[in-house]
């Protein structure tokens, strides 16, 4: 899929995290998201970069511009060499959380946007893909 | 080859004008000005734009004219504002790629008298075909786009027009929702309710659903949504005029409308709004 | 560290968020505001996030513990202001904070803080029906 532009982020502190929304608030808006769809990408992008911080002790986020069958959209890769995902299945669940959260951040996020693809290797990290089509 | 091409457009270079008005001669009988819509003097002028753009290309084209060169680019453009003022204004697409193809029979009557009958001209009658068949198709295809645009924005408007969020009573607003709902323009009408309510810092919102014949599972939910959105924001939605069957579908499809006032009228729906704002109606 | 000022007004506190808080900064305002409420013996707590341009998981739950420390030390917690737009993207998140009280406003917020902590008359209409009930 063609990429416009990116622009890779490194998120190893809760300060980073407040980072990754401005930009995704910056990269929906000049998508021409409307506010409902930029809300959206924004949360879901704020629930990830998190889980960054709190699970793995830091990652990066890709933001990539995307073209595809003269549809627009944003991509956002969550990546980090923390302890990984034993059962993606659970972690996908509403309410499980391995940290005494709420347990929305993977569930949640996942209903906020188009496209969501995870992977994961238990002791070597965990990779996650997110898009929103214009 | 190349001396050949080049005589297409020395053809056009030099008899443009008379290729014009024998142009302009076919489409007064054909069909491009059959509903009478268009004025002659504006047929000319586009005729004449057109052919101007036309020769232009061809002499800057190498041997075999091919329209999605950068040649053509100019000639391209032109046809697509033509195609899309020709959709907006209620041609149909024959007649607006008649505008293309009526230029044959002038441009191969010119080429006959200036060729004689030849291989050569047998040659350039088949490239000139081809090229006028592409960019009638062209145009076939830009009409389709600027026609899909209008039907795109039409529904955007349709939406919006079937939708009238309306203030009842201070601080109480009603979304009458008129026809079938799918979950697009739930979406759309469901975020419309949430900002009026802000503006219009109505604390009660009731959504009427009389005129809606049949709710499935999605439109359902985007329903329960708004009532809970509502809630996070202040206010307090009502749905009025669940009619049976559709009450009916709801426990069916296992919706849980526990927490969501319902009423069963618009009516008793506002009497409970006035009932919150401490107003009550009563007969003298 | 920059903290979120709350201001006192009467017996009740009020805090309007105007910026985009990093989760350590959302921390220090739920210890900040506990430790208010017990020493200003506020009866209600407003907090205004109009400027909020999102609330994720992570803010919703501090609302939600903000509402029921507050709870325990018998002050109310409206929370005013929400974008619809987040408000849509809660509610899709999963998120109903429950037991949070919200308003529109800031005024509508004080008005339903001043009834929710019994100190304010009901409204006439509102005497009519609780009158029709009983009968």
């Amino acid at each position: 899929m063609p990429v416009e532009r990116n622009e890779t982020l490194a998120v190893n502190r809760s300060e980073d995290v407040v980072l990754v929304r401005a930009k995704t608030r910056d990269w929906s808006i000049s998508l021409g998201f409307t506010i409902v769809e930029q809300t959206k990408m924004v949360t879901a992008a704020s629930e990830l970069a998190r889980n960054l911080v709190v699970h793995a002790g830091g990652g990066t986020v890709r933001l990539e511009t995307i073209n595809s069958e003269q549809r627009r959209g944003l991509r956002l890769t969550f990546e980090d060499q923390g302890p990984g995902i034993a059962d993606i299945q659970q972690a996908l669940r509403d309410g499980f959380s391995s940290k005494g959260g709420l347990g929305l951040g993977l569930s949640g996020s996942k209903r906020l946007v188009n496209e969501f693809d995870i992977s994961s290797t238990p002791g070597e990290g965990t990779r996650i893909c997110i898009v929103r089509w214009k | 080859m190349a001396v050949k091409s080049k005589s297409l457009a020395e053809i056009m270079k030099q008899h443009r004008s008379e290729i014009l008005s024998g142009w302009l001669e076919y489409q007064k009988n054909g069909a491009t000005s059959t509903n009478g819509a268009l004025k002659r003097e504006e047929i000319e002028s586009e005729s004449r734009e057109f052919l101007g753009l036309f020769s232009g290309a061809l002499e800057h084209d190498g041997a075999e004219p091919d329209m999605r060169s950068s040649a053509w680019s100019e000639v391209r453009e032109y046809l697509d504002q033509f195609s899309q003022s020709r959709a907006q204004a209620g041609f149909s697409p024959s007649e607006t790629a008649t505008f293309v193809f009526s230029l044959k029979q002038p441009l191969f009557d010119k080429l006959k008298v200036a060729m004689g009958e030849s291989q050569t001209l047998v040659d350039e009658i088949w490239r000139s075909t081809i090229l006028l068949d592409s960019l009638g198709l062209y145009v076939t295809e830009r009409y389709q786009k600027a026609r899909e645009q209008t039907i795109a924005r039409q529904q955007q408007e349709m939406i919006e027009l079937s939708t009238p969020v309306v203030t009842l009573w201070e601080g109480i607003l009603a979304l009458p929702l008129i026809g079938t709902l799918d979950s697009e323009r739930t979406q759309v009408v469901m975020e419309s309710l949430l900002q009026k309510i802000v503006d219009a810092e109505a604390q009660i919102a009731i959504i009427d659903i009389t005129g809606v014949p049949t709710v499935d599972t999605l439109v359902a939910q985007h329903l329960l949504k708004t009532v809970a959105a509502a809630r996070l924001m202040g206010a307090e939605c009502i749905i009025s005029g669940i009619r049976p069957q559709i009450a009916a579908t709801i426990v069916h499809l296992g919706v849980d409308l526990a927490g969501v006032t319902t009423k069963a009228s618009l009516a008793d729906a506002l009497r409970v709004a006035l009932d919150r704002n401490g107003l009550h109606i009563a007969s003298r | 560290m920059d903290r979120i000022p709350i201001l006192k007004l009467g017996d009740c506190l009020l805090v309007s968020i105007q910026v985009d808080m990093h989760d350590r900064l959302a921390i220090s305002l739920q210890d900040d505001l506990t430790e208010r409420i017990n020493k200003d013996r506020a009866r209600g707590v407003l907090i205004d996030i109009s400027a909020l341009e999102i609330v994720d998981s992570f803010i919703g739950r501090m609302l939600s513990n903000i509402a029921a420390m507050a709870r325990v030390l018998d002050a109310r917690t409206v929370v005013v202001g929400m974008r619809p737009a987040v408000a849509i993207t809660l509610v899709e998140l999963g998120l109903s904070l429950e037991g949070v009280a919200t308003a529109l406003n800031v005024e509508r917020g004080m008005e339903l803080i001043l009834s929710l902590t019994g100190r304010k008359r009901l409204l006439a209409g509102e005497l009519n029906h609780n009158a029709r009930r009983k009968e």
